[in-house]
């Protein structure tokens, strides 16, 4: 026979330490529990406030180049080892968690243009100016012994750009053309050109792995595919693109760093117009890189400010800067979600927290919890004018915010004389462009 | 034909020079002038045409074969000079000479010039064309004689038709730009299309609550232990042999754990899989033996009473099934129906459960002194009654409802029926049951003819005989009292409310059922007797509750004039009073608008307060045909009256208008709010006189004038309101900007409505408010990322997994069969992809 018999989990009434405190049975009864919603909207408040005041995404700055740091590369299997290349073709790799520099290899006479770690982890990449592309142990040597590349590709012009295969041993590089290479041969397997004699960057799709997209000088972003002899399609844009990145999570979507202070985002298979033009930046964004989890993405730009965009939103959510920092040139998000790393003008690396009033490090169950609870809250009342104005508010370098002031006026100005023009014209003559209209010229096939 | 190739042969050899003119093509070089030209070509036409015409007979396909034999020959044969130039200058002609010259000397040379140089190049084709029209022959030409000649095979001709139709050239290959284009297009919209397929692993995961980075995480717990250890080999010579022994026995070598068998089988199911298949079969086997126990109870059961009711519950339910089969399938419906008509006719033929055999002759005896014996032959007549009544399908049940009378008794349980078989026959509500049940019929007889049973129905009735009169009385009154209201619903009845007589009569005899059953135990006459009166009582209530709802069911359809119909009919006005307050309210309500002070009623009951609510709406069409009351406003709508001239339609239009707010006088209502908005923004006196300080207090006493003058505070006047000068708007003057500050100004974009935004404000999230666990549930981030966990891009197989379950869901119902097809199909997708 089944004898049932009350019982109660202690996880409901007793407390995880002792110094917590006591867990009482609660009524939820509304009546006993009045004023939610002004209760909570106070509650919300106080988030919102203390979100801005623990704000503090700075942690780290790694100091050691000689010279302005040109690019970066996430290493594929470690979250704490990062490797940049300066412009005077040093290398070094960096230990994040320590701090501190690694390893440092000359690698290169001139600029190291590019760099990027093979996806098993064990070697990377380089090309620089000099026109050769050199692949490295990622092992440092013993002591005493010189560092060698492993190999060396001469190539006939300078490379600009390089990117590894998700998961084959071929690499793509882009100077004059587009080329794709084998790990195993000194010559491109395949080179791709269109009529444009410059590229500045190549991404392989991390999710399609076999498609690519380039920047080219003449104001176009090119797709292909390593399989066909043809690129497949390209499109001309008002300014030209400097670089581009694929979201990892969503294989048709990427977004690219223009000249006209904007990011795009792109759908491969409908490149007519941008499905989303963000717009934040007051000079040329050099860099952009996605979250890992392909939600959002980050923006280095030349107004010495890096600024992380929701990926479907037009305008930054966040923008970092300090005093010393000068123009971004190269960002990356790291593998975890959790940091961000610029390399800049003035020869430093600097560690930034993506969120930026998140708590680091291990959380206790009812720390998340309240987390979780704050976070609702601010996602609850966001549209609330006061709690809108403390979330938003963000404090600008003086440039940045005087030149963002004169890009209002002058979008203002140019909007103003657009429909005056449209009044004054036979109607249908200037037809309305929408901003994502506007910044493409062709689609060409 | 022969001439022809005679003369062309003798051309070639004699002049060098070709003519091709069978074929009349523009091949043939010409050499002398175009007049010679033209005038050969006329004779070679002429004379071409009086061979055809005179020979009719030759096969033309042949002639045709020839045609080309001809030509080709005539191609080898032919020794090519290039033409003079006829209005070239004297150098042209000398540099062709030179070439023909230099032709001359080596054979194979002079070809290619024959070749190059066509006539057609140096020869203006317009001045041929333009006066040899006539004369040239084409290939349409000899087709049409072609035609005429009836010994071509209709075979032919149509090849020849078609070859007329078919004058194509084959296109030049496209140019390189084009080309290339046409790659890229293609090439992109494979990879387009390639891209495309991840579209729904891209929605579903931006739809999804969570997403815990990084996605395909591998379940916690123990691995297998080959899994860890998967380096090791059988080094010594056992342990080759032992494994020598497995791989011949298909026995598992580096899996010691599962064989392949099992392996595949583990494949097929994943884990989530089998704890779902787990928990059916579990469900089925609970199910399965909660069944089984049920039975055993059941068949343990040995209450012959309890196995009757199942038994009519169960053939309640075939009749209630047996409806809706009408409906459904009535072949197979009247099939049963024919099965039942047979019971039923067996059963009348035979004497079983007539209280006729011996048993029942037995029991007839103890009947007397044994209840038991009693009820046994009562449920034997029963049985019969039952098994004898005729089935009514819904049509014969319509038929029986059209008349009132007649239906009226279904409504009463059979149990009334038997209580009173005939003994008042003047009761026309029991002659209604009389006439159509012959069972009941004979058994008024019974008690007169077999003295033995009318004896054991004493006993059984006796106290209900004994008490008839005064039940009688009671089911008489209550009768009347339905009968009255019947007269009312008459037109008013309906399948439903047929339904819902089923079911009290269903309910009523359970009442019945549990009325037999304390009766059993019970002899006390007097108890009976209460019991009987309680059934009674329960009966009336379940028919008054259906009265009611169907009353209600009419109050809701006041709108209808039908129904306004029926509810004056439903409602009778019992007294003159009643008149006299139907009156006064129609006198009122065209009143009441201006009223402000309502009349006092005199003395209204609660009925009659519906009523009057009944019969405003009925009497709305005689409310519309009533002028609403007109007040000059200036700026009102009503100005719209005083346009006089108004054009017929603009008339028309106002009559709508006019009756669309016939009854509710707009204006008035409006000013109404309005003065009602004023009075509430205009300041209050607030009196704050404590009485008793300062002074004396206690009962009777009031507080002094000049203390009450001196507490009693009076606000300042607001500033004035901004509606003062208008007439027709009310500004509301709420907003407060101390709160404004704090309030969202505009609907934010995902809400569509300002009512769903504020339900969304007004459910709190907090734990204050909302259990531990639905707190949890409610604060849970949309995105989780774990600590030092790198979170690579989404992989194909991904991509796999994603799609092999969207099928799975698709087919959920047969899950099991589909799933080596589906893996098979996905395998090869992922070797496409992967080439």
């Amino acid at each position: 026979m089944k004898v049932k018999v009350l019982s109660r989990n202690p996880d409901d009434y007793v407390r995880e330490t002792k110094y917590d405190i006591q867990r009482v049975p609660r009524n939820y009864d509304p009546a006993l529990n009045p004023f939610e919603v002004p209760r909570e909207y106070t509650r919300a408040m106080n988030a919102t406030k203390l979100e801005r005041v623990l704000a503090k995404p700075f942690l780290a700055s790694l100091d050691g180049h000689r010279d302005a740091v040109n690019c970066m590369a996430k290493h594929s299997t470690s979250l704490s080892t990062l490797l940049s290349g300066a412009c005077d073709g040093e290398v070094k790799v960096w230990n994040l968690t320590k701090h501190n520099c690694v390893r440092t290899i000359q690698a290169h006479e001139g600029f190291v243009r590019g760099m990027v770690v093979r996806f098993c982890g064990t070697s990377f990449y380089s090309i620089g100016d000099d026109k050769t592309i050199k692949q490295w142990n990622m092992e440092a040597p013993g002591y005493g012994v010189e560092e060698e590349p492993i190999n060396t590709i001469l190539g006939k012009t300078v490379f600009t750009g390089l990117d590894h295969h998700q998961k084959n041993g071929t690499f793509a590089t882009c100077g004059q053309t587009v080329d794709i290479w084998d790990e195993q041969r000194s010559t491109p397997i395949r080179s791709f050109s269109w009529g444009v004699e410059s590229f500045s960057s190549v991404r392989f799709n991390p999710v399609e792995t076999e498609l690519l997209a380039s920047c080219a000088s003449d104001r176009s972003i090119v797709l292909y595919d390593m399989r066909e002899s043809m690129p497949l399609k390209k499109v001309i844009m008002t300014m030209r693109s400097n670089t581009l990145s694929w979201n990892p999570m969503e294989a048709y979507y990427f977004t690219c760093a223009n000249e006209d202070y904007n990011l795009y985002t792109y759908d491969m298979r409908y490149l007519e117009k941008p499905v989303t033009v963000h717009m934040d930046h007051v000079s040329a964004v050099l860099d952009v890189d996605y979250s890992p989890t392909g939600r959002e993405f980050v923006s280095a730009s030349f107004d010495k400010s890096i600024r992380i965009f929701p990926k479907e939103k037009r305008n930054s959510r966040e923008v970092y800067h300090t005093k010393r920092m000068q123009h971004v040139v190269c960002v990356k998000w790291s593998a975890d979600n959790k940091y961000v790393m610029s390399g800049s003008d003035e020869m430093n690396i600097r560690l930034w927290k993506a969120n930026a009033a998140e708590k680091l490090g291990v959380l206790s169950h009812r720390e998340k919890l309240a987390a979780n609870y704050n976070q609702k809250l601010k996602e609850k009342f966001q549209y609330h004018p006061k709690v809108k104005r403390i979330a938003r508010h963000r404090h600008l370098p003086k440039h940045i915010f005087t030149e963002a002031k004169e890009h209002t006026v002058m979008r203002e100005a140019r909007r103003r004389k657009e429909s005056n023009v449209r009044k004054h014209s036979k109607p249908g003559a200037v037809p309305m462009l929408s901003e994502r209209e506007k910044h493409v010229v062709a689609v060409v096939k | 034909m022969a001439k022809i190739l005679k003369k062309n042969k003798v051309s070639t050899k004699g002049t060098k020079k070709t003519l091709n003119k069978n074929t009349g093509t523009e091949k043939t070089p010409e050499k002398s002038s175009s007049a010679k030209r033209r005038e050969r070509k006329r004779k070679s036409a002429g004379k071409l045409k009086g061979t055809l015409k005179t020979t009719k007979k030759p096969p033309i396909e042949k002639l045709d074969l020839d045609n080309v034999d001809e030509d080709e020959l005539l191609n080898e044969g032919e020794e090519i000079i290039p033409s003079e130039d006829e209005g070239g200058s004297d150098d042209d002609r000398k540099h062709q000479k030179l070439l023909e010259a230099i032709s001359a000397l080596g054979g194979k040379k002079k070809r290619r010039l024959a070749e190059r140089s066509e006539a057609t190049i140096q020869i203006s084709e317009f001045s041929v064309d333009a006066k040899g029209e006539g004369e040239k022959i084409n290939l349409s030409d000899l087709i049409q004689t072609i035609a005429k000649t009836p010994a071509v095979s209709a075979q032919t001709k149509s090849h020849l038709k078609k070859l007329k139709l078919e004058e194509k050239t084959v296109d030049s290959p496209l140019t390189k730009p084009e080309t290339e284009r046409i790659q890229r297009n293609v090439a992109f919209q494979k990879s387009s299309e390639e891209v495309s397929r991840w579209q729904s692993i891209v929605k579903q995961n931006l739809k999804a609550e969570q997403l815990v980075f990084p996605l395909n995480q591998e379940a916690p717990g123990p691995k297998p232990l080959e899994q860890v250890v998967c380096g090791w080999k059988a080094r010594t010579p056992l342990e080759q042999e032992i494994f020598r022994l497995l791989s011949v026995n298909k026995q598992p070598i580096n899996d010691p754990m599962l064989t392949p068998i099992e392996e595949e089988s583990l494949k097929a199911m994943s884990l989530e899989d089998a704890k779902i298949r787990r928990a059916e079969l579990q469900k089925a086997r609970a199910l399965q033996s909660y069944y089984e126990a049920k039975a055993r109870r059941e068949r343990s059961i040995k209450s012959k009473k309890y196995h009757k009711v199942q038994n009519k519950a169960k053939r309640k339910e075939f009749v209630k099934t047996f409806d809706e089969m009408l409906k459904s399938d009535p072949v197979s419906a009247l099939e049963e129906l024919q099965k039942l008509e047979l019971g039923r006719m067996k059963e009348r033929m035979s004497l079983k459960h007539q209280n006729s055999g011996k048993w029942a002759k037995s029991k007839a005896i103890m009947a007397k002194y044994d209840d038991g014996a009693r009820k046994a032959m009562q449920q034997q007549l029963e049985v019969n009654k039952d098994l004898t009544q005729k089935l009514a399908t819904t049509l014969s049940d319509e038929e029986g409802e059209d008349d009132g009378e007649t239906s009226e008794p279904d409504m009463l349980p059979d149990f009334v029926n038997e209580v009173e078989p005939g003994q008042d026959p003047a009761n026309p509500w029991m002659r209604g049951q009389l006439s159509k049940d012959p069972v009941d019929l004979t058994e008024p007889s019974v008690p007169e003819t077999a003295a033995a049973v009318l004896i054991s129905e004493d006993e059984e009735e006796g106290p209900e005989e004994t008490e008839e009169e005064g039940l009688l009385r009671g089911f008489a009154e209550r009768r009347k009292q339905r009968q009255e209201q019947e007269a009312e619903n008459e037109a008013a009845k309906n399948q439903d409310m047929e339904v819902m007589t089923e079911e009290n009569k269903a309910g009523a005899e359970k009442a019945v059922a549990s009325h037999d059953a304390a009766d059993a135990d019970i002899a006390d006459d007097d108890e009976e007797e209460e019991e009987l009166s309680k059934f009674t009582n329960l009966f009336q209530e379940l028919k008054d509750s259906r009265m009611e709802a169907e009353a209600s069911a009419m109050v809701a359809e006041v709108s209808e004039p039908e129904c306004a119909q029926l509810q004056q009919a439903m409602f009778r006005i019992k007294s003159l009073e009643d008149m006299d307050l139907l009156d006064q309210e129609e006198q009122a309500d065209p009143a009441e608008p201006n009223a402000e002070a309502p009349q006092p009623a005199p003395l209204e009951s609660k009925g009659a307060d519906k009523k009057r609510k009944r019969k405003r709406g009925i009497d709305l069409a005689e409310v519309l045909t009533k002028e609403a009351t007109v007040i000059h406003v200036p700026l009102a709508p009503t100005a719209v009256e005083g346009a006089e001239g108004a054009a017929h339609g603009q008339e028309e239009q106002r009559d709508v208008i006019k009756e669309a707010f016939a009854g509710d006088d707009v204006i008035s209502d409006f000013l109404k709010d309005k003065r009602r908005e004023e009075e509430a923004g205009r300041p209050k006196v607030v009196d704050l006189t404590l009485p008793g300080w300062g002074e004396w207090g206690g009962q009777g006493l009031q507080p002094s004038k000049k203390k009450r003058r001196r507490f009693r505070l009076k606000t300042a006047p607001p500033p004035p309101r901004k509606d003062g000068g208008l007439a027709s708007v009310i500004i509301s003057e709420k907003r407060d900007s101390s709160v404004s500050m704090h309030q969202v100004g505009a609907l934010p974009h995902p809400f569509l409505l300002p009512e769903q935004f504020e339900v969304t404000m007004r459910a709190p999230v907090g734990a204050t408010w909302n259990t531990r666990q639905a707190v949890k549930k409610i604060t849970m981030p949309k995105i989780v990322t774990k600590v030092g966990a790198i979170i690579q891009p989404m992989s194909r197989d991904d991509l796999l997994k994603h799609s092999r379950k969207q099928e799975e869901e698709g087919t959920a119902g047969e899950p099991k069969k589909r799933k080596a097809p589906q893996r098979k199909r996905s395998q090869k997708r992922h070797k496409k992809t992967k080439n």
